[in-house]
């Protein structure tokens, strides 16, 4: 396959031009966290007038970050396992069974990804809020309460995902699971479950990455100890002094985790959507 | 029992893995738990989509009827009713604050028209331009997944940093080294600020299009092509015969979940710009949320969010009809 010299250069200016574009801001935020104050608060360099690695030491002391990483893992990490095992559930149920409802059930899972989040921000607010005043149980400032949130985010393209996975999963390989004596959920999770592997994988690293990049509900259902990343970040703008080159460091040492483990796993994703969301 | 495991045909495919258990003597309990487990396996989804999204939503609806300042809200069951107010409000176009929310929402929808439409070229042609392999294809494939893996608020606030009016490399690079202003702009307030939305928007947007169009491109047969350039189809020509059509039913999925991501966005504009958005790109959902939070007139803001709700419902309705009538003339 010869592609013409008209396409082969076309290709290379875009892809250039599309890398340069793309790298920029990791570059201001790389070069950045290694500047002197002085030279993030004047005019922009380019490259810093000495290197420092002051601002990687100073995050930790300037706001609580270590306990606002803690809480973002725990939300994260919580919500993503939680969403993965009750969509891998709902998504079974509809591509294995027939049942009463099934279409109603696909149609209102699959249409709340269109409300928009602020229309029930504020009614969760107050039901958290009563459920907390009716039974005790905090879900109004706590982790408890986003992690709730959080997992019903990422749960209806999960569950729209997997099902598009499982159905490309060969029904006789559970059903002869079953004849073997496994009851249905043994199937599932023995021969299902690992069948789909790279779509749990691509569901989970979404069900993650919408947990730990949210905003507007962590900086409304967060209190001071149970602040998430999102929120905590904000900390570094005084009412005197920007510290840019910490909020830099800050912003790369919150996002190492989740690109390393998105690039990791990028393989999975692009087979996942492929197989389900993609068909 | 073998007679159960028969290859499933295709009208057998409804009917479930729970053929079995009938060889079991089909006890009732049995029976029962066949009929009951789907709705068993769906329960923990519906009930939490019931309590963070659907419950909501009704209140909401309700709130949008009631009068909710910050001293009726601690009991908004018993707010005073105020008919359609909230909407009369909301839509006075004439007055101020239905005119603010006019102008809201027609920004937001160019805005969205804008940067759908450019995330969604940028990830076609780079999709595109990455189907063949080349050297260094997996690590520039990592590279333009990057924007989309970052955390929102950790590349937002370097956008913040770069659009900077003192210290920020845009104006450093057009004002000091290109001269291309005559003066360093002002990117975050002001008539400019449309523009540096749309560039974040558009460099954390694209990502997401590059993938989904990669994975469709994997599901187009290498045939096609092969048949194609046997019959003399150039690189240009099999993109545009081949490629582009076959890449419409991922296209049509994918521009509708970008455009209601991109209307709904608040978490970009709200780190770049803080909790009043200039007016420029003041986005509905951030005008919304300064409307409830900010003015404490939470009945209002709950009518607009209806009225969103609403023109989002109808224009994914519009679509949906539009595109599904398309693909039926398409197959015959």
């Amino acid at each position: 396959m010869a592609a013409p010299r008209s396409f082969l250069w076309t290709r290379r200016v875009f892809l250039t031009l599309l890398t340069g574009f793309v790298l920029l801001p990791v570059y201001v935020m790389v070069s950045s966290s290694l500047k002197p104050l002085q030279d993030v608060s004047g005019e922009f360099r380019w490259l810093p007038s000495g290197l420092t690695i002051r601002p990687y030491i100073d995050i930790w002391s300037t706001v609580p970050l270590a306990d606002y990483f803690v809480n973002s893992l725990i939300v994260a990490g919580a919500a993503t396992v939680c969403s993965v095992v009750i969509a891998v559930f709902a998504a079974y149920a509809v591509s294995r069974y027939a049942f009463r409802g099934k279409r109603v059930f696909s149609v209102t899972v699959l249409s709340t990804q269109m409300f928009p989040g602020i229309l029930f921000l504020l009614p969760l607010f107050l039901i958290y809020v009563n459920i907390g005043n009716a039974t005790g149980i905090a879900l109004f400032g706590s982790r408890g309460g986003l992690i709730l949130t959080y997992l019903t985010f990422s749960l209806p393209f999960s569950i729209w995902m997997l099902i598009g996975y499982f159905d490309s999963v060969p029904r006789d390989l559970d059903e002869a699971a079953m004849v073997d004596g496994c009851g249905p959920l043994r199937a599932l999770i023995s021969v299902v479950v690992p069948a789909a592997v790279p779509g749990i994988v691509a569901v989970a690293v979404y069900a993650f990455m919408t947990a730990w990049g949210e905003v507007l509900f962590a900086s409304v259902m967060t209190n001071e100890t149970t602040r998430t990343l999102a929120v905590g970040l904000q900390g570094y703008s005084t009412q005197n002094d920007v510290y840019w080159n910490q909020i830099m460091a800050a912003s790369l040492v919150v996002s190492v985790p989740v690109v390393a483990g998105f690039l990791l796993l990028q393989r999975y994703l692009v087979a996942g959507l492929t197989a389900g969301a993609v068909k | 029992m073998t007679t159960t495991t028969v290859p499933a045909r295709p009208g057998a495919r409804e009917t479930g893995p729970g053929t079995p258990g009938a060889a079991r003597g089909g006890r009732l309990p049995g029976r029962l738990r066949r009929i009951g487990l789907p709705y068993l396996l769906l329960l923990p989804a519906l009930l939490l989509e019931l309590l963070v999204h659907l419950v909501p939503m009704v209140i909401g609806i309700v709130m949008s009827f009631k009068e909710l300042t910050q001293f009726t809200l601690r009991d908004w069951g018993t707010a005073p009713w105020t008919g359609g107010d909230n909407y009369r409000v909301s839509l006075d176009f004439d007055a101020p604050v239905g005119e603010a929310l006019l102008h809201s929402f027609l920004v937001t929808c160019v805005f969205t028209v804008l940067s759908v439409g450019l995330c969604w070229l940028i990830g076609t042609a780079a999709a595109i331009c990455m189907q063949d392999a080349f050297r260094g294809r997996g690590l520039l494939r990592a590279l333009f997944l990057v924007p989309y893996a970052l955390p929102v608020y950790a590349a937002v606030i370097t956008w913040a940093f770069m659009f900077q009016h003192d210290n920020g490399l845009v104006n450093h690079v057009l004002y000091d080294q290109l001269g291309l202003t005559d003066k360093p702009s002002f990117w975050l307030i002001g008539d400019n600020s449309f523009i540096a939305l749309l560039v974040v928007s558009v460099w954390k947007g694209w990502p997401f299009a590059f993938l989904i169009v990669m994975a469709g491109l994997q599901n187009i047969p290498r045939e096609l092509y092969e048949a194609a350039a046997l019959d003399g189809a150039g690189t240009w020509q099999q993109i545009r015969r081949i490629t582009l059509p076959s890449l419409r039913p991922v296209n049509q999925v994918l521009v509708l979940v970008l455009f209601l991501w991109t209307f709904n966005d608040f978490n970009t504009p709200y780190v770049l710009f803080g909790k009043a958005a200039p007016e420029a790109a003041d986005l509905v959902s951030i005008h919304i949320y300064q409307s409830s939070f900010v003015t404490w007139d939470f009945g209002t803001g709950s009518a607009m969010s209806v009225l969103l709700l609403l023109f989002l419902l109808l224009v994914t309705g519009v679509y949906l009809f539009l595109t599904s009538r398309g693909r039926k003339t398409a197959d015959v």
